[in-house]
C-alpha cells in the first residue's frame, strides 16, 4: 500500500524542495531589483540594455498600478493575437512536416486565450494537432512571457507591501525582461538538456513510420463522421478488424518546450499524453525534477517576500502554510490510490499495487498522486496520469486544489499573490476577532483593500459554479461527457475549475472541443486570469501610497503557527465551504456509491 | 490615445523580439547540443534492425503471439498503441465500461497463461496506461507471463527468466519510481537468442 518507497521519496521531495526555496529566494530578489547584480551579468546585461533599447524604455522609470495593469494587459492582447493568426494560418507556415491544416477558429480562440493566460487548457491533442512551429513560436512563448508577467505581478504586489508612501510598483517591461533573461530562459537551458539526457526527444524531423515488429488485426469499434459510435440492432457497438503493420511515432522539438512547460507552471503538453507520455517525461528521475520545477519558482518566492518586507519568518510561515495543504492532500491521494478500486479487487485483480487505471508503470501510485496534487496544486496542470480515471477520493483532490484558488505554491507569481490576498483576508478577520486595526507588516488594512481582496476571491467562485451549472443542464455540456453518472458531473466541474483557476488539466476524457465549450472554458479563462490580476495590481497600488507605520507590540503577529492556522483555516474555510455542495455531487457520492454499492454508470 | 499606442508598439515589438528569442534561438540551442551530446536520445531512442526502424525503446508497440510478452492494454488510438494519438481510457472508477473491460481482460490473462482462480491477476496487467504507450510492465506481470512464452518458444522457463532478469529496471537512484520491464527489449532479446 503506503510502501516505505513512497516515504522516503516524499522526504527526499520535501528535503530538496526546502533547501532549494532560500538560494532561488535570494535569487530572485536580485532578478526583481533592476540593479541587482546575477553572476550572468556577463552575458545578459548587452541583452537586457539591447532590449530596453528596442523597446524604447526607460527600465529605472516606475509605473503606477493602473499604467502596470495597462502594460500586462496590452502585452497579453497583442500576445493572443499573435498565437491566434499563427494557429489559423498554421499550413501556410513552416516547420509543418505532417502537413496538418488550419486550426478551427473557436479551437484557436480557446487555445490563444489559455496559453496567453498561462492555462494551458488543451482542447486539442498537441501531436495531432499543431505543427512544430505552432508548438514552438506560437504555443511556447506564451510559455515564458505568461510566466514572467505572474512572477512580475506578485513582485508588484509585493513591492506594495514594503514600499512607505508610493505612487509606483515597478516598471512591467523591465520586469518581464529581467524574469525571461535571468531567471527561466539560463533554467531552461540546462534543464532541457537535462531532459533529454533522460530520453527526451529535440529534433525537427517528421514523425517516424516503424514496422512494428508483431503485426496484429485489432478490433475497432465503427464510427460515424461525428466521431459517435455505431450500435448494431441491439445497442452493442458495431466493430470492424484493422490489420496494423505499422507504427507512426511523433517527433519534435519538444524538449525545450517540456523544460518551460513545467518550471513556468504552463502545463500545456506537446503530446495529448503530456508528461504521461514516455517520451515527455522518460524516467522517475525525470519526472522527479519536473515535479520539482513545478514547485521552484513559487516555493522561492515566498522567500523573496520575507526578504523584502524584512520579515523572514513571515515569509517562511507563508511556506509552511502552502506546504502543508499541499502535502495533507498528497497524504489524501496516494492513500485513496493506493488503496485502489474495489471493483477491480472483486474482479481478482491484484490490490497490492492499487488503482493503476490510467497511470504508467515507471512511475506508480506514490509518484502519481505527488505529481497531481503538485500540478493542481501550484497552476500547472501537466499531468503524468490521467485524473479522469482517479478513484473518487483521489480525485476529488486535485479539483479541491484547484478550486482553493492555486495558492498551494500556485502558478509562479500567481500563486504568491493568491496567497496575499488570502492573508489579507486573514489579517482582516483576525483584526475583527480581537477588536484591533487589521494591519499587514506596517500597514493598514481598509475598506479598499478589502474590497479588492474579496473581488478576487468571488471571481473564480462565481465563474466555476456559474458555469458548471450551465453546462451540466445543457445539451451541448452532456455531449461532450466520456462518463455518466457522479464521475460525469465531476468531468464538467474540474473543466470550469481548471480554467478559473488558470491550472490546464482535466479529467479529459471530457470533449471540450465544441464551440460552446471552446468559448465558455475560454472566456472563464479570461475571468480567471485578468478579473484577478487587476484587482490585486489595485490592491498593490493602494498599499503602496500608505505610510509605513512602526510596528507596535499590539499588531497581529504575521509570524509562527498561530498565524499560519489562520491562514490555512481562511483557505480552507473559502474554498471548502463553497465548493462542498458542488463536490459533494460529484467525487463524494461517487466515494459512497463505489464502496457502498454495485451500481455502474 | 498616447499612452495606448505607445503601449501597444511596445507590445508588438516586445512579442516579436522575445519571439525570436525564446521561439528561434533558445529550441535551435537546444537541438545543436542535443544532437551533440544525445542523438541518439534525441531522435527518439529508435530500434534498427537489418537497416530497419523497427520501433522505439520508449513506446509501446503491440504483442499478441504466445511467445512474445504483452505489453499493458492501450487505449491510445482506435486500434490501440497508436502513438500520433497518446492518452488513456480516461474511464473513472464506476464505469461500467471500464469494469467490463478489466473482467474481459482478467479472463482473457488468466486463460492465455493458464492462472488459477488463487493467483491475482497484476493490476498492470489489465489496467491501460495513462499514455497508451507505456513500454514497461511491472516483474510480477513479466514473471507470470514467462511459462506461456517459454512454452511458445519451446525453450526452458529459466531461459526466459534470466532475460526478464536481464532487462528490468530497477528503481532510479535505487529509490525513484517503480522497478520495470521493457516489453520491446525483453522481446528483441528473445528473439535474438
Amino acid at each position: 500500500m503506503m510502501n516505505y518507497f513512497g516515504w522516503i521519496q516524499l522526504a527526499l521531495f520535501v528535503g530538496l524542495l526546502l533547501a532549494l526555496t532560500k538560494p532561488m529566494g535570494v535569487y530572485l530578489n536580485r532578478v526583481l531589483d533592476v540593479d541587482g547584480k546575477t553572476f550572468l551579468d556577463p552575458i545578459m546585461r548587452p541583452v537586457e540594455r539591447l532590449f530596453y533599447f528596442l523597446l524604447g524604455i526607460d527600465p529605472r522609470k516606475e509605473q503606477d498600478w493602473k499604467q502596470y495593469s495597462f502594460s500586462l494587459i496590452a502585452f497579453s492582447l497583442v500576445g493572443a493575437l499573435f498565437t491566434y493568426a499563427i494557429l489559423r494560418l498554421q499550413h501556410l507556415l513552416p516547420l509543418n512536416p505532417q502537413g496538418f491544416g488550419p486550426v478551427g477558429d473557436h479551437l484557436s480562440f480557446n487555445t490563444a486565450v489559455s496559453f496567453v493566460t498561462n492555462t494551458n487548457w488543451q482542447s486539442y491533442g498537441g501531436e495531432s494537432t499543431m505543427s512544430y512551429f505552432s508548438q514552438m513560436v506560437g504555443l511556447a512563448l506564451h510559455n515564458f512571457t505568461s510566466a514572467a508577467a505572474g512572477i512580475a505581478v506578485a513582485a508588484a504586489l509585493v513591492r506594495g507591501v514594503s514600499k512607505n508612501s508610493s505612487q509606483t510598483i515597478g516598471n512591467f517591461w523591465t520586469d518581464l525582461t529581467r524574469i525571461i533573461l535571468y531567471l527561466l530562459l539560463p533554467i531552461c537551458v540546462v534543464y532541457s538538456i537535462f531532459l533529454v539526457s533522460q530520453g527526451m526527444i529535440q529534433n525537427f524531423k517528421p514523425y517516424e513510420t516503424v514496422q512494428v515488429v508483431n503485426p496484429y488485426t485489432a478490433q475497432v469499434i465503427k464510427k460515424d463522421v461525428d466521431g459517435q459510435e455505431i450500435k448494431d440492432e441491439r445497442g452493442n457497438p458495431e466493430a470492424e478488424e484493422r490489420k496494423v503493420e505499422t507504427q507512426t511515432i511523433v517527433q519534435g522539438p519538444m524538449a525545450s518546450q517540456v523544460a518551460i512547460k513545467t518550471l513556468g507552471t504552463n502545463g500545456g503538453g506537446f503530446t495529448n499524453a503530456n508528461a504521461s507520455h514516455p517520451y515527455e517525461n522518460p524516467t522517475p528521475l525525470s519526472n522527479f525534477l519536473q515535479m520539482l520545477s513545478i514547485l521552484l519558482i513559487p516555493s522561492g518566492l515566498t522567500y523573496y517576500l520575507g526578504r523584502m518586507v524584512k520579515n523572514q519568518r513571515h515569509g517562511w510561515a507563508v511556506w509552511s502554510a502552502m506546504a502543508i495543504i499541499l502535502f495533507v492532500g498528497l497524504l489524501v491521494c496516494w492513500w485513496a490510490e493506493s488503496t485502489g478500486n474495489p471493483h477491480f479487487r472483486a474482479l481478482g485483480v491484484d490490490a497490492s499495487s492499487g488503482n493503476l487505471e490510467g497511470k504508467e508503470a515507471r512511475f506508480g501510485i506514490f509518484n502519481s498522486a505527488l505529481f497531481a496534487t503538485t500540478t493542481t496544486g501550484t497552476s500547472c496542470g501537466a499531468v503524468n496520469s490521467m485524473h479522469d480515471s482517479f478513484t473518487p477520493l483521489g480525485g476529488l483532490i486535485p479539483m479541491l486544489n484547484i478550486q482553493l484558488g492555486e495558492v498551494i505554491f500556485g502558478g509562479v507569481g500567481a500563486g504568491l499573490y493568491g496567497m496575499l490576498v488570502f492573508v489579507v483576508l486573514a489579517v482582516f478577520l483576525a483584526g475583527l476577532m480581537i477588536g484591533k486595526t487589521p494591519e499587514y507588516i506596517g500597514k493598514k488594512i481598509e475598506a479598499y483593500d478589502v474590497k479588492a481582496s474579496v473581488m478576487f476571491i468571488m471571481v473564480p467562485v462565481l465563474s466555476i459554479l456559474g458555469f458548471t451549472a450551465w453546462a451540466a443542464i445543457s445539451p451541448w455540456g452532456l455531449a461532450g461527457l466520456n462518463n455518466s453518472g457522479p464521475h460525469g458531473f465531476s468531468e464538467i466541474l474540474y473543466a470550469y475549475s481548471s480554467a478559473a483557476g488558470n491550472n490546464g488539466s482535466a479529467f479529459a476524457g471530457l470533449s471540450t472541443n465544441s464551440y460552446w465549450y471552446d468559448i465558455t472554458l475560454g472566456i472563464v479563462m479570461l475571468l480567471g486570469r485578468f478579473f484577478m490580476i487587476v484587482p490585486v495590481l489595485a490592491l498593490a497600488g493602494n498599499l503602496a501610497k500608505k505610510k509605513l507605520v512602526p510596528q507596535s507590540g499590539g499588531s497581529f503577529p504575521v509570524t509562527g503557527p498561530i498565524f499560519t492556522m489562520l491562514l490555512i483555516g481562511t483557505v480552507l474555510i473559502v474554498g471548502a465551504l463553497t465548493f462542498f455542495p458542488a463536490l459533494s455531487l460529484g467525487p463524494i457520492v461517487e466515494h459512497y456509491i463505489m464502496t457502498h454499492s454495485s451500481t455502474l454508470f | 490615445m498616447n499612452n495606448l499606442i505607445s503601449q501597444i508598439r511596445i507590445s508588438l515589438v516586445a512579442t516579436i523580439v522575445l519571439a525570436v528569442i525564446l521561439c528561434g534561438v533558445y529550441p535551435a540551442l537546444i537541438w545543436e547540443i542535443a544532437q551533440a551530446l544525445f542523438p541518439d536520445k534525441a531522435n527518439g531512442s529508435l530500434v534498427i534492425q537489418n537497416g530497419k526502424i523497427i520501433g522505439s525503446q520508449l513506446i509501446a508497440q503491440n504483442f499478441t503471439d504466445a511467445k512474445y510478452f504483452h505489453p499493458r492494454p492501450s487505449s491510445a488510438g482506435d486500434t490501440g498503441y497508436d502513438a500520433t494519438s497518446s492518452g488513456g481510457s480516461n474511464l473513472g472508477p464506476t464505469s461500467k465500461k471500464l469494469i467490463d473491460l478489466v473482467r474481459e481482460r482478467v479472463d482473457t490473462y488468466r486463460a492465455e497463461n493458464n492462472l488459477p482462480q488463487t493467483i491475482l491477476v497484476p493490476a498492470d496487467a489489465v489496467t491501460s496506461s495513462a499514455s497508451g504507450l507505456d513500454p514497461h510492465i511491472s516483474v510480477q506481470n513479466a514473471l507470470l507471463q514467462a511459462k506461456r512464452v517459454a512454452k511458445a518458444r519451446g525453450i526452458a522457463e529459466n531461459v526466459v527468466l534470466s532475460k526478464i532478469q536481464a532487462n528490468t529496471h530497477g528503481r532510479d537512484l535505487g529509490i525513484l519510481g517503480e522497478p520495470r520491464v521493457n516489453v520491446l527489449r525483453l522481446n528483441l532479446s528473445l528473439d535474438a537468442s
